[in-house]
């Protein structure tokens, strides 16, 4: 009896990423002798020991090798060196429904990904009742997959994948997918899985499914293990690690605009000395400038910025109008910067700013420039909100007699 | 790889849902579904009939001509299904090694089964007009297995082979299509071997281990004027000759196989 499920021994995986895909014959012979090609080191020489019963939980960011290192040490990619061991029986689920054929039948298709578990057409007829059941998918079977809602697909596959007798699973990503009572179920399965003893690798970006769920996590990044242990310490590393990435990622974009427009001709984000700014702390002010000449065929201009978040919601705006700008210049029509003070109030996440001048006579937009800079707030202690409002907090006695 | 291991239960279950998925996908949305297994033969026949008999009057020389090239054609139909279905079934199949760890094998073997299920419904109707023709039936008909095996170990080996290659190379493809048409004339399917006058152009095409079967199969079954290996040459090696080519072929295909199999899932 071994303890441990998963032991990888100085594992290494590279690609070979060839400057010009030889991906017909001609182009083979041409290039024979001088086949160019990069290779691109995943990751070299990882050590990893998973004892059995670990639920463990890896975070990294996109490209940092997790997809790899899934695929790797379940046997889907040859490593170039090292060795891994695995005891017992592992089972991918690298993505759900893998093998599912729009063509054929529910049915159909719950014998295929079956069998692609290892289950016989007999074990199948046992447990079909059940795989339908909690799919909630009875009068659907005898449909075309390709008539299921991705919804049903999804579900049909979870119900499949859950039935796996294995060892050890390896789940990539598999919350993405699915809506809220999905999401309860998958979590069902977690807890499941973890009171049977299962060894479980769970990779995901749900940094709260990773503390509810993992024993321990690991912290991938550019193919190194650079956080091993509690899943706590885990998320703050995996956190940082995103910070300064977006703040890499906001200070170049910050730079990069160009301003294909006339009339705005600069915006950014700055601290309060009018320094150029991109990643806030919580409660920090923030400082959005924008530098305008309004040509004088606007005689009642206003100008707006919206701050969106990525997927698209104002989260808020801030306008001004020609009466507002005359109490601080006399003349509008010259190069001015008209910049706002924000309070510290925005939750973790990207903001992008998008710039607005319209004419207040005609109510006509004259200018949009969408995402002309963005900003990164991080830090906030509870980051499952919109925004962090300032606020004073009150604590009265009430009803005892004096 | 040992025998017991390779077909194990697992991979028993796998390969009889690839091959069924296959199946049930070959004739999808048709009316007559799995009948045009049977259908396509018999049609095949017809048509052969018709020109053989009332037009080209090729062979005439040999009894029942039509049987006889029928068996020939479908041998060949046999061997240019199993190869050309089974070039692309590694990137076709690229969803389930890019997701799941599965014998890459299998995924050849399924299309080879496929092709050996079709021939024998194909196999059915070659029996049905045997009838038909009076053909003479003799012991000799339980050789014609060997023919098949022949003719099966050959294209799993090339199917390995080109179903390995083809994840590099697409150009395959539309080249493999080429050499199977060169190959189908090749090979004395729609002719008589007699037809062939220059002698050493005879031998040489029954090196080809397609002619090969397919004229013993002939011979075994329908009529013993097929001109086979035996009839041709008095030395026995040159009838192992396209045995060996088969073994040689087969084991290259297994091998260049298994040490390609490993990148398959990052190359497709």
């Amino acid at each position: 009896m071994s303890d441990y499920a998963i032991k990888l021994d100085k594992v290494s995986k590279s690609f070979k990423l060839p400057h010009e895909k030889n991906m017909t014959l001609k182009s083979a012979l041409v290039n024979f002798s001088k086949r160019g090609y990069e290779l691109q080191h995943v990751f070299t020489d990882l050590s990893l020991t998973l004892p059995k019963g670990e639920f463990l939980g890896i975070l990294g960011r996109n490209g940092s090798g997790k997809s790899t290192l899934l695929k790797t040490l379940s046997g889907i990619y040859t490593p170039d060196s090292g060795e891994i061991h695995i005891n017992g029986k592992l089972t991918p689920f690298i993505e759900l429904g893998v093998g599912f054929n729009p063509e054929l039948s529910g049915r159909d298709n719950v014998y295929l990904n079956g069998a692609l578990l290892g289950f016989g057409r007999k074990e199948i007829d046992k447990i079909y009742n059940e795989i339908v059941a909690f799919a909630e998918l009875e009068r659907f079977m005898d449909q075309k997959l390709k008539n299921y809602s991705s919804g049903m697909q999804v579900r049909l596959a979870f119900s499949i994948a859950i039935r796996a007798n294995t060892d050890i699973l390896v789940l990539d990503e598999v919350l993405a997918v699915g809506d809220e009572a999905f999401q309860r179920k998958c979590y069902d399965y977690f807890n499941e899985l973890k009171l049977k003893g299962k060894t479980v690798i769970l990779v995901t970006h749900d940094m709260s499914a990773v503390k509810r769920f993992c024993t321990h996590a690991i912290v991938l990044d550019k193919g190194k293990v650079i956080y091993e242990g509690d899943t706590e310490g885990a998320t703050t590393v995996y956190r940082n690690l995103n910070l300064e990435g977006s703040e890499r990622s906001a200070a170049s974009n910050n730079e990069r605009r160009s301003y294909d427009s006339t009339i705005v001709q600069e915006v950014k984000t700055t601290d309060d000395n009018g320094k150029k700014k991109a990643m806030f702390q919580p409660k920090e002010k923030i400082r959005i400038a924008g530098i305008v000449e309004i040509p004088t065929s606007i005689e009642n201009p206003a100008i707006q910025f919206w701050f969106n978040n990525p997927g698209g919601t104002s989260i808020a705006s801030v306008k001004v109008h020609k009466n507002d700008l005359l109490k601080h210049t006399k003349d509008i029509h010259k190069t001015m910067e008209v910049a706002w003070e924000l309070d510290g109030i925005f939750n973790d996440g990207k903001y992008l700013v998008t710039a607005e001048i319209s004419d207040d006579t005609t109510g006509e937009v004259i200018e949009v420039l969408k995402e002309v800079c963005e900003f990164d707030v991080a830090g906030w202690e509870s980051p499952y909100v919109i925004v962090h409002p300032a606020k004073k907090i009150a604590v009265t006695l009430v009803g005892q007699k004096k | 790889m040992k025998i017991p291991k390779v077909l194990n239960r697992e991979n028993r279950i796998l390969l009889r849902e690839l091959v069924s998925t296959d199946f049930k996908l070959r004739y999808q949305g048709s009316a007559l579904g799995y009948a045009w297994s049977l259908l396509k033969p018999l049609f095949l026949f017809i048509i052969l009939y018709i020109v053989f008999v009332y037009f080209l009057k090729i062979g005439q020389d040999i009894e029942h001509f039509p049987v006889y090239l029928l068996l020939g054609i479908i041998l060949w139909n046999f061997f240019t299904e199993m190869t050309s279905q089974s070039l692309g079934s590694i990137v076709g199949r690229g969803d389930l090694i890019r997701k799941i760890k599965i014998p890459r094998w299998i995924i050849v073997f399924s299309s080879s089964v496929s092709a050996l299920i079709n021939l024998g419904l194909n196999l059915i109707i070659v029996v049905v007009f045997m009838i038909i023709n009076q053909v003479e039936i003799t012991p000799a008909v339980l050789l014609l297995p060997l023919s098949i095996l022949e003719i099966y170990i050959f294209a799993l080996g090339l199917s390995l082979l080109l179903s390995a290659a083809y994840v590099k190379f697409r150009d395959l493809s539309y080249i493999w299509e080429i050499v199977l048409q060169a190959g189908f004339y090749a090979t004395p399917i729609i002719y008589p071997l007699s037809m062939v006058t220059i002698d050493i152009v005879q031998k040489i095409l029954l090196m080809n281990p397609i002619a090969q079967a397919i004229q013993y199969a002939r011979y075994n079954t329908i009529t013993t004027e097929a001109i086979t290996s035996s009839t041709l040459f008095s030395s026995v090696i040159y009838i192992l000759i396209p045995i060996v080519v088969t073994l040689i072929v087969f084991v290259i295909g297994v091998l260049y196989f298994r040490s390609q199999s490993r990148y398959f899932a990052e190359n497709i």
